[in-house]
């Protein structure tokens, strides 16, 4: 990869958070590298509590890292950012505003027409069209992610970062998210980096799975996802990837064997050549 | 107004639990209270017909709307200086960590004592005039405003605040596109506590010499010929009124800005 596609470069990055004593840091990532490309849809997975939501706020600029270098577009990341937007695991569209007032919020320089005319495009986009009068609270968890993500591709966001945003959804809603999502990111061209803890869901979304491991986290492989869209569940391509990133993270896709692994995270650690 | 019996059939469910069975309890008491007058034979304590005709001697000689007038302008005047005031403090320390570690303890401090203790402290300043009163009832309403305006903000998700700093928000566009609406549900909430207990302070607080309002009615009532009819008509005057007033705030917690703070009712 060439220095002119690196939309994302994350360098010998650490993070540790201070313990219950001091002088006994957390450690949460210690070493991390990777690029991302401009327009790439980027999906980091790991065990839960591994430090990918940690990672994604260094990446928003929300936290600062310990140690390393984080550059987005050209630049060290010195804080949130307009042309950068976050999709929050725990919803963060605002309760008192409207469907609409949400969807253009980012947008207030802009004028009155020109908004208004962006918000209709992407809350069409999105599938909201005609609530564009209605409050969060009357909307279902899938529709206020989508009223989110609707405000963060309205602002004209160049970059994504979701963190788990469908992890409160039911599955079926889950899946026409995720179809969704791709057809809004093939249309706008956006770079997305992708935070789940669901394999699945990572394989049926990415160009590129960069998978974590335990904490301390760092990047233990990086699975490139190279099937057609729209994916075929069943194509043995899709399952082998799958199982490929299962057997990284040191368990098999098989029903109860996740329990095993999560129960027995010596295993990982192993893995990692601890 | 609807022909459709099944809506006719639901509101009248709804006006017979709303507005019956509160009129059945109310009437229930009237009737024991008479009785209760009557069998114990007391001269003094005036039956329910008394207490309906002491309000219309009241009203006869123009005090009635004179002194529910006066009580309401104190009122107003205390709770809203305590609005002015708590909402903007409140609002501060709960967003300035040092502010809040600096003034926090003294809130603490003056916030048990009594509006009642302050009384003679309110003479000595402000002697007998009206603003003795409405300095009592602003002391009483200020630290419910303050503390609930002060947690509102402490205790808001910081997933408003990411998202809006994310848009680029900063400073006062900050607070008021965000950190403001995301506090008022809690804040209007504190409000009507405050409205509660202004409310309650104006008997106390018209107990200094002034020479009108409703609690200056019942001291003066009881002081000048033991008039128990006219003590219990503002008794009864000052809790109808402060019923209507709590109604009247409760409204503004059905706007929609602020209906997703309430829970699902």
């Amino acid at each position: 990869m060439d220095n002119s596609e690196r939309l994302i470069q994350v360098r010998d990055t650490w993070m540790s958070f201070p313990g219950k004593t001091p002088g006994q840091p957390i450690h949460v990532l210690e070493n991390v590298n990777f690029d991302i490309r401009a327009g790439e849809f980027v999906c980091i997975v790991g065990p839960s509590g591994c430090g990918k939501s940690t990672l994604l706020n260094i990446l928003g600029g929300f936290l600062k890292e310990t140690r390393g270098v984080v550059r987005v577009e050209g630049e060290l990341v010195a804080g949130p950012d307009p042309g950068r937007i976050f999709v929050f695991q725990e919803n963060g569209v605002f309760p008192w505003l409207t469907v609409e007032q949400n969807a253009g919020f980012g947008l207030l320089s802009r004028s009155e027409t020109e908004r208004a005319e962006r918000v209709k495009h992407y809350l069409q986009m999105v599938g909201l069209t005609g609530f564009e009068k209605a409050y969060p609270r009357e909307l279902s968890g899938g529709m206020r992610q989508r009223v989110e993500i609707a405000r963060a591709l309205a602002a004209e966001a160049r970059v994504l970062y979701m963190d788990e945003p469908f992890g409160a959804l039911d599955f079926l809603t889950r899946l026409k998210m995720r179809n969704d999502l791709i057809r809004i990111w093939q249309a706008e061209h956006k770079t997305i980096i992708f935070v789940t803890h669901d394999i699945e869901e990572a394989v049926q979304l990415a160009d590129r799975v960069l998978v974590m491991s335990r904490r301390p986290a760092t990047v233990q492989a990086e699975v490139v996802v190279d099937l057609p869209r729209p994916r075929d569940l069943d194509a043995s391509e899709y399952l082998a990837t799958r199982d490929q990133i299962f057997s990284i993270m040191g368990m098999d896709a098989y029903g109860d064997e996740r329990e095993v692994s999560l129960r027995a995270p010596a295993l990982a650690s192993e893995a990692r050549g601890f | 107004m609807s022909t459709n019996p099944n809506r006719t059939g639901n509101s009248a469910v709804w006006l017979g639990a709303h507005v019956g069975l509160p009129a059945l309890v109310v009437i229930g008491f009237l009737v024991g209270w008479h009785l209760a007058v009557r069998w114990s034979g007391s001269d003094l304590f005036p039956t329910p017909l008394e207490v309906f005709y002491g309000i219309v001697e009241l009203a006869r000689h123009g005090l009635l709307v004179k002194y529910i007038v006066a009580s309401l302008f104190r009122v107003s005047w205390g709770f809203g200086c305590a609005v002015a005031v708590g909402i903007p403090l409140g609002l501060t320390l709960g967003w300035f960590r040092p502010a809040f570690l600096a003034i926090n303890p003294m809130i603490q401090i003056l916030r048990p004592i009594s509006p009642i203790a302050w009384i003679p402290v309110a003479i000595l300043w402000f002697g007998v005039k009206d603003s003795a009163p409405i300095f009592l009832i602003f002391l009483a309403s200020v630290f419910p405003i303050t503390v609930s305006a002060m947690a509102a903000v402490q205790n808001m998700q910081s997933v408003y605040i990411r998202a809006a700093q994310n848009f680029g928000l900063r400073g006062f566009r900050l607070f008021r596109r965000v950190i403001f609406p995301a506090a008022l549900p809690q804040i209007i909430t504190g409000v009507r506590i405050a409205l509660g207990v202004a409310w309650l302070v104006v008997v106390a607080a018209e107990m200094i010499a002034v020479n009108s309002g409703l609690g200056y009615l019942i001291i003066d009532a009881r002081n000048a010929g033991k008039r128990y009819d006219l003590v219990v008509a503002g008794m009864v005057l000052i809790g109808i009124i402060g019923l209507f007033l709590d109604l009247l705030v409760r409204r503004l917690e059905k706007f929609d800005e602020v209906r997703w703070g309430y829970g699902q009712q």
